[in-house]
């Protein structure tokens, strides 16, 4: 009873994992042939692979493969024949399937009339198309009618089906098997029906192809009655040349348009247009990602990993400034009712009528000035006018844009002369002189047009050297704009409508560009350096530096924590500021200037200059009368004694109450031919109102720093120094108390300066370390290289083992089959011994019978 | 004798005389047309002359035909019954005195080749004057140094009229040896001290001359044998040591030093340049310099910074008292102390005298503060230095940490911090707060944002070595931001419209283009 019990259990035990483990492939295996491995002890977590398992069939199955493999090898094992494959090709694998039948096709074809042309000579070669010959195919070679053919192809008469398979039609078509019955009174025999139908197959056939030829008779005939009206017809086309294109009757007008529409392009269907709300949408959110993006990098956050290219690049782009989803079709929308035709149409037509046709409507797409149909983000060419929608100085702009234009179409005399004098390809100047020589010598406008002409000509897309020209056009427009603005006087309305260019130049190329702008800075720098090492200090450089900078300020944005271009920049202007002595009107002015562009710099990220409130400081310690002050010192490179201590200082009462307050001018800067006294004076008391505007600026702008009161301190004790002394007008005076009352209203609290908290630093502990247990009975804490080292010779270690013992099963197997042979062979010998014996025995049996017998006798 | 005009014909009649002169004595007379072409305003026949004494009277010195002794003047030994020898001995001793005369005249001749000639061939005769001494030793195997030739030489050196420079670097091959360094020093001290008594108002040129000939001299380090020799001598060398050499050089520098109010400014900067390595070392007693040094110390500005270092030096080696010395240094930090040249040495000098942890927290609270409110005004090369510094200051002296650690601090409605006041101890640094860095957190340069960042960590624990910095130029700076290596370059989006920008921004609000 317990042992079948247990075998029970055990039975049971065994059949869930192995059913399990087959699945439904191998439902149910001979439980004799299941050999089950029990184990003594459950483990948990441990799986166990080889508990159950079929021994007879994966032992008959090995046999099996032997035999069919192993033991006839042995078999053959002294058998030399070789059966040898010599189809053409048939183990080549180079050529392809195909290719092999025709080859062996060919070949065959080459045999057969080799063979043949010997000895029969009339036989000729029947070519055959889809088994037909072609003699035959040639002969009914007119139009067949293909619908009528398929349709009686395709279906069987119905008399043929039932005659040929019988069965069943007759209940389908008993009324035609009577009448059948009616007419031949007597049943005909099979053989007679088949007949019949064949005959009446063939007979509407010939009907059928009789009809066609008429068909065809009478459409052959139609033509050439059309062709004879025909002539008459075509009333419109001159006769001569009609009779010259008899065959080819000349395209209708209306043929042509459908042709034409037809293969025109169709409109594809395009998305919705956007609506003035949406678009307004959408621009606000490109111009809040882009201010986001400055602002992280103004705040320098994640500068180092911030390597990623700020645009989107596709790894097709050639990096040509080509702008693929730029779509340079307009489409056609209508606003209030009426057709919506865009500006750009209107300025163009105008550009037509006013001369310059050609290159410039061809890259008017590329080079994208059209404001509405730009939406990506990438394309740079909403960089160049976004922000139209959303300010409102888009008048001024148009003029800016198209001032050159606008006074070509307004002077007669002036267009024709542009119009005669100037070409429209330049080709890219090559070297700076050929730019200069270019420019030169040409008023504004027409230098400003065949900048743009340049541009364009050279556009990147147009040709592949396009890019380096134009690279190398940035780097000659910056120094013709030096160039420019060391002339004397300087030419500022030029550079002024050049910086455009520049703008645009940049942002098709960012690296080139600021690789040139470095250049021109590092020049500027080693001067000066050359010139503190000589004499321990410097002039201030001329206008064309203070123009590069500003350039700088346009072309780069200024508020990044770190910038590759602004950085230095704004080191050399510190420089400027630092280590260049104030000895003339000229200078201040240039000193302002200076000042203006540092805080313009700042303007967003609103950093601190020390520098520019030690200049100003100085600027204004000029202003004054000197004296020996208390509270503020001077710091380098003014002085408070000294030639050019009281630079600033009006005296001259008269002057003091004509002066008017107005900008400073950039020209003063390359060059200050005075003038009477009185102008002189005016300048100084202009250079004093804007540095004081440029202190209030400063001030407003630095209250919020935690130590303002330290660094206002000269200030304030110096403007009410100012103050006290009356001389200066009354706007000065009131701008000055106004930054007074500015500095004083600016309480703050000093809140006592914390560190941040760090993380304290855990101290050493003794516990053991605990590795987590993941996987029972693999090797833990090591490295993966080495646990997948370890695999692998884990593995090749099984293999070698499964190897050897299937070459010990094989030779087993061969053993075996050996043994069998020589038994056989034994046997065998046994059995014809043992025949022979008996045959012998029986013969001395036999004999001895007789000679019995005989002796008997 | 007659000769042909014209350089070329000079040296030939040159030859020809130098000739006659020393084949025989009776053609003598020719010396005196030697030295009357000496007296030439061309300066190719100068120079030919020059040239003919050199070999002229080199020859006569060495074949010893001048006289030797005391020089008996010139009409007596004529009058004299003595014999023809020494007749002519004599005479052509007061013959080759003249010479040498003329060729120190000649070393402030518009010419420097004539002036370079004429150098070297007055210090071949010192040579050779060493060799064959024209005066008799009182003893055998004495030395004598042609010191009277010698001090012509110097003589003409330190000129109070002209610029002796480029002959001063010529001269200075010869300070290679010993002796002549030695005598130099003598000579020199003399001279100055001749000329200072003479008159108080001395030339500038003269004190240039000086301090270039003085600073050449290169004193040997202490207990080396002296053995190179201008002026070739045998025996015992025993008594040339190198404490011989150090009287004059304390004369040399005490004349300077102790003229030192008298000294042009810019002098004055450069002796104190080299006091600290090249003279206080050699003293003798240098506790003589204290006064000097401290006086330049009071006086103030860039003087004051460079009198630093000797102060230091007396200090450090010589057990220097000096009282309110940290004050004083507290008073010298004004804005301006990050402008002048000597930023790196003062820095390094206020690094070494504040590394002393045992100096009170309040003095060094208030050197922290106060170069804090400093670095308000200065430039940002300066401000890379300056801020590791300052944290350095805190590292040190972790009593100070409170300047920017302060948790349970009240609010203040005003900086405590006294910045008129000249007394550390009174300046009330401590109960402040280093507000100034914080300010700087927003300065407009990088790495010194991020170097006043630092503060808002606890401080790490190493020092951070401001030596490299201490020499960082604006040009450096501007350099290593524009070699930072390739970098995405991101572009302003705001399209320009113009020079000046857009309505509102600050140029167009101020500046026009016509």
């Amino acid at each position: 009873m317990g042992k079948a019990k247990a075998a029970g259990a055990r039975r049971k035990a065994s059949g869930a994992p192995s059913g399990a483990r087959r699945g439904p492939a191998k439902a149910c295996p001979n439980p004799f042939e299941v050999k089950v491995n029990r184990q003594k002890f459950q483990i948990l977590g441990r799986k166990t692979r080889h508990d159950v398992g079929l021994p007879g069939v994966s032992r008959a199955r090995a046999i099996r493969k032997r035999t069919q493999t192993l033991l006839k090898e042995y078999k053959e094992r002294d058998k030399s024949n070789v059966f040898r494959d010599k189809r053409f090709g048939e183990y080549n694998s180079n050529i392809s399937a195909e290719e092999k039948m025709m080859k062996r096709f060919a070949l065959e074809q080459q045999r057969h009339h080799e063979k043949k042309s010997i000895y029969n000579l009339n036989e000729d070669e029947e070519l055959t198309h889809y088994g037909q010959s072609l003699a035959d195919i040639e002969k009914h070679n007119d139009i067949v009618d293909s619908d009528s053919d398929v349709e009686e192809r395709g279906t069987l008469s119905a008399e043929l089906t039932a005659s040929h398979f019988g069965g069943g039609s007759r209940l389908l078509h008993p009324k035609t098997f009577q009448q059948e019955g009616e007419e031949g009174e007597q049943p005909k025999s099979r053989k007679e029906l088949i007949e019949e139908l064949i005959a009446k197959s063939k007979q509407e056939k010939r009907e059928r192809q009789a009809q066609r030829e008429d068909a065809l008779e009478l459409t052959e005939k139609l033509d050439q009655d059309w062709k004879e009206i025909q002539t008459l017809l075509s009333h419109k086309t001159p006769k001569s040349e009609n009779r010259d294109k008899k065959e080819k009757p000349k395209p209708d007008a209306y043929d042509m348009m459908v042709r034409e529409l037809g293969f025109e392009m169709k409109a594809q269907p395009s998305n919705r247009m956007k609506t003035e709300e949406e678009l307004a949408h959408e621009e606000q959110e490109r111009l809040r990602k882009l201010e986001a993006e400055r602002l992280r990098r103004m705040l320098g956050k994640d500068e180092d990993e911030n390597f990623k290219k700020p645009k989107h690049m596709s790894a097709d782009d050639l990096n040509d400034g080509f702008v693929l989803d730029k779509d340079d079709r307009r489409l056609l929308s209508y606003k209030d009712g009426k057709m919506n035709v865009e500006e750009d149409v209107q300025e163009e037509q105008r550009q037509e009528a006013s001369g310059d046709k050609s290159e410039e409507d061809e890259s008017e797409g590329s080079s994208g000035e059209d404001p509405e149909e730009s939406d990506g983000p990438e394309s740079h060419s909403d960089l160049a006018s976004d922000v139209e929608s959303e300010e409102e100085n888009e008048k001024p702009e148009k003029e800016h844009q198209s001032p050159g234009k606008a006074s070509i179409t307004r002077g007669q005399k002036a267009r024709n002369a542009a119009s005669t004098e100037l070409p429209y390809t330049f080709a890219a100047p090559e070297s700076y002189e050929e730019l200069r020589s270019l420019l030169s010598g040409r008023s504004m406008e027409e230098q400003l047009l065949v900048v743009e002409r340049i541009q364009k000509c050279n556009h990147p897309s147009l040709a592949v050297g396009n890019k380096a020209k134009l690279e190398k056009l940035f780097g000659f427009l910056l120094e013709y704009v030096g160039d420019l603005a060391t002339d004397d006087p300087p030419d500022l309305r030029v550079i002024d409508k050049l910086v455009v260019q520049l703008y645009s130049l940049c942002q098709m190329f960012p690296e080139s560009a600021s690789d040139s702008v470095k250049f021109v800075l590092r020049d500027a720098m080693h001067e000066m350096e050359e010139m503190i090492e000589n004499k321990g200090r410097a002039a201030l450089p001329g206008l064309d530096v203070l123009i590069y900078l500003k350039i700088v300020g346009l072309l780069f944005p200024t508020s990044d924590f770190w910038h590759p271009v602004v950085t230095p920049a704004l080191v050399c202007m510190s420089q400027l500021l630092t280590k260049c002595p104030v000895l003339s009107l000229q200078d201040v002015v240039k000193g302002l200037f200076v000042c203006c562009l540092f805080l313009e710099y700042v303007s967003l990220s609103q950093r601190f200059i020390p520098e520019l409130v030690n200049y100003i400081l100085g600027i204004l310690y000029m202003a004054t009368p000197n004296k020996q002050s208390q509270g503020y010192a001077l710091v380098h490179p003014f002085r408070a004694r000294g030639k050019n201590s009281e630079l600033l200082l009006v005296s001259d009462r008269e002057d003091v109450a004509t002066w008017q307050r107005s900008s400073l001018s950039l020209r003063w800067a390359s060059g200050l031919r005075t003038q009477t006294a009185t102008e002189a004076n005016h300048i100084r008391l202009s250079c004093v109102a804007v540095g004081l505007s440029l202190l209030k600026h400063c001030v407003l702008m630095y209250s919020t720093l935690p130590s303002f009161h330290a660094i206002t301190t000269p200030l304030r004790a110096l403007l009410t120094e100012h103050l006290v002394d009356c001389s200066h007008p009354r706007e000065l005076q009131e701008l000055s108390q106004s930054i007074l009352t500015e500095m004083e209203n600016q309480k703050q609290l000093h809140r006592p300066l914390t560190c941040e908290k760090s993380k304290p630093v855990p101290l050493k502990l003794f516990t053991p370390r605990l590795v987590k247990v993941l996987e029972f009975g693999k090797k833990q804490g090591s490295s993966k290289e080495e646990q997948e080292r370890k695999k692998l010779i884990h593995k090749h270690k099984r293999e070698f083992k499964g190897a050897v013992r299937e070459i010990r099963k094989d030779n087993q197997f061969l053993a075996r089959m050996q043994l069998s042979e020589i038994m056989e062979r034994d046997a065998e010998r046994k059995r014809k011994v043992r025949q022979l014996f008996n045959s012998l025995a029986t013969q001395e049996g036999e004999w001895k019978a007789l000679k019995r017998k005989k002796f008997k006798k | 004798m007659e000769r042909e005009p014209g350089p070329e014909g000079a040296r030939r009649a040159l030859g020809r005389w130098l000739e006659a002169v020393l084949a025989s004595r009776g053609q003598a007379n020719a010396v005196f047309d030697i030295l009357a072409v000496l007296q030439s305003e061309d300066q190719e026949e100068v120079r030919e002359a020059v040239r003919t004494c050199s070999r002229l009277f080199g020859a006569l010195l060495e074949r010893g035909e001048l006289f030797v002794g005391q020089l008996p003047s010139e009409e007596t030994v004529m009058a004299g019954s003595r014999g023809a020898m020494r007749k002519y001995q004599v005479w052509m001793r007061h013959r080759y005195h003249s010479c040498c005369n003329r060729l120190g005249e000649l070393l402030a001749h518009s010419s420097f080749q004539v002036k370079e000639l004429a150098l070297s061939t007055l210090m071949k005769f010192v040579q050779l004057e060493g060799t064959h001494p024209l005066e008799k030793p009182k003893w055998e195997g004495n030395y004598l140094f042609p010191r009277k030739l010698f001090k012509v030489v110097l003589g003409g050196l330190l000129s109070p009229e002209e610029d002796h420079s480029l002959l001063l670097s010529q001269f200075r091959e010869h300070l290679e040896y010993d002796d002549i360094r030695y005598h130099t020093m003598q000579a020199a001290a003399d001279a100055l001290a001749r000329v200072a008594d003479r008159d108080p108002e001395v030339s500038l040129t003269f004190w240039n001359n000086a301090f270039t000939l003085l600073s050449a001299v290169s004193l040997p380090r202490q207990g080396r044998n002296l053995s190179n020799f201008y002026v070739p001598r045998s025996g015992p060398s025993d008594k040339w040591k190198v404490a011989h050499l150090r009287v004059p050089v304390f004369l040399g520098g005490c004349t300077l030093t102790g003229r030192a109010p008298q000294l042009p400014l810019s002098l004055y900067k450069k002796v104190l340049v080299i006091t600290h390595d090249a003279i206080l070392p050699h003293m003798a007693q240098p506790t003589l310099l204290i006064d000097f040094l401290s006086s330049a110390y009071d006086l103030g500005g860039a003087v004051s910074l460079l009198a630093l270092n000797g102060l230091f030096v007396l200090m450090h080696k010589h057990n220097l008292e000096y009282p309110d010395f940290y004050r004083k240094l507290y008073g010298l930090l004004d804005p301006s102390i990050f402008h002048v040249k000597y930023r790196a040495r003062f820095f390094h000098l206020a690094d070494l005298f504040l590394s002393s942890s045992h100096l009170p927290a309040y003095l060094v609270a208030a050197f922290a503060k106060r170069l804090a409110r400093l670095a308000l005004t200065a430039p940002p090369e300066a401000l890379l230095m300056v801020l590791p510094f300052i944290c350095n200051l805190l590292r040190r002296h972790p009593a100070c940490r409170v300047l920017v650690h302060r948790p349970q601090g009240p609010e203040l409605d005003a900086d405590p911090y006294d910045p008129a006041e000249e007394d550390p101890a009174k300046s009330r640094a401590l109960e402040s707060c280093l507000w100034e860095l914080q300010a700087l957190q927003r300065h407009y340069h990088p790495e010194v944002s991020k170097a006043a960042s630092v503060i808002n960590q606890v401080l790490s624990v190493p020092e951070v070595s401001i030596a490299p910095l201490l020499e960082l130029t604006a040009y450096e700076l501007f350099e290593q931001d524009l070699n930072k290596g390739p970098r995405p370059v991101p572009l302003e989006f705001v399209p320009a419209q113009g020079l000046l920008g857009r309505q509102d921004d600050l140029c167009t609000q101020h500046f026009t283009l016509s």
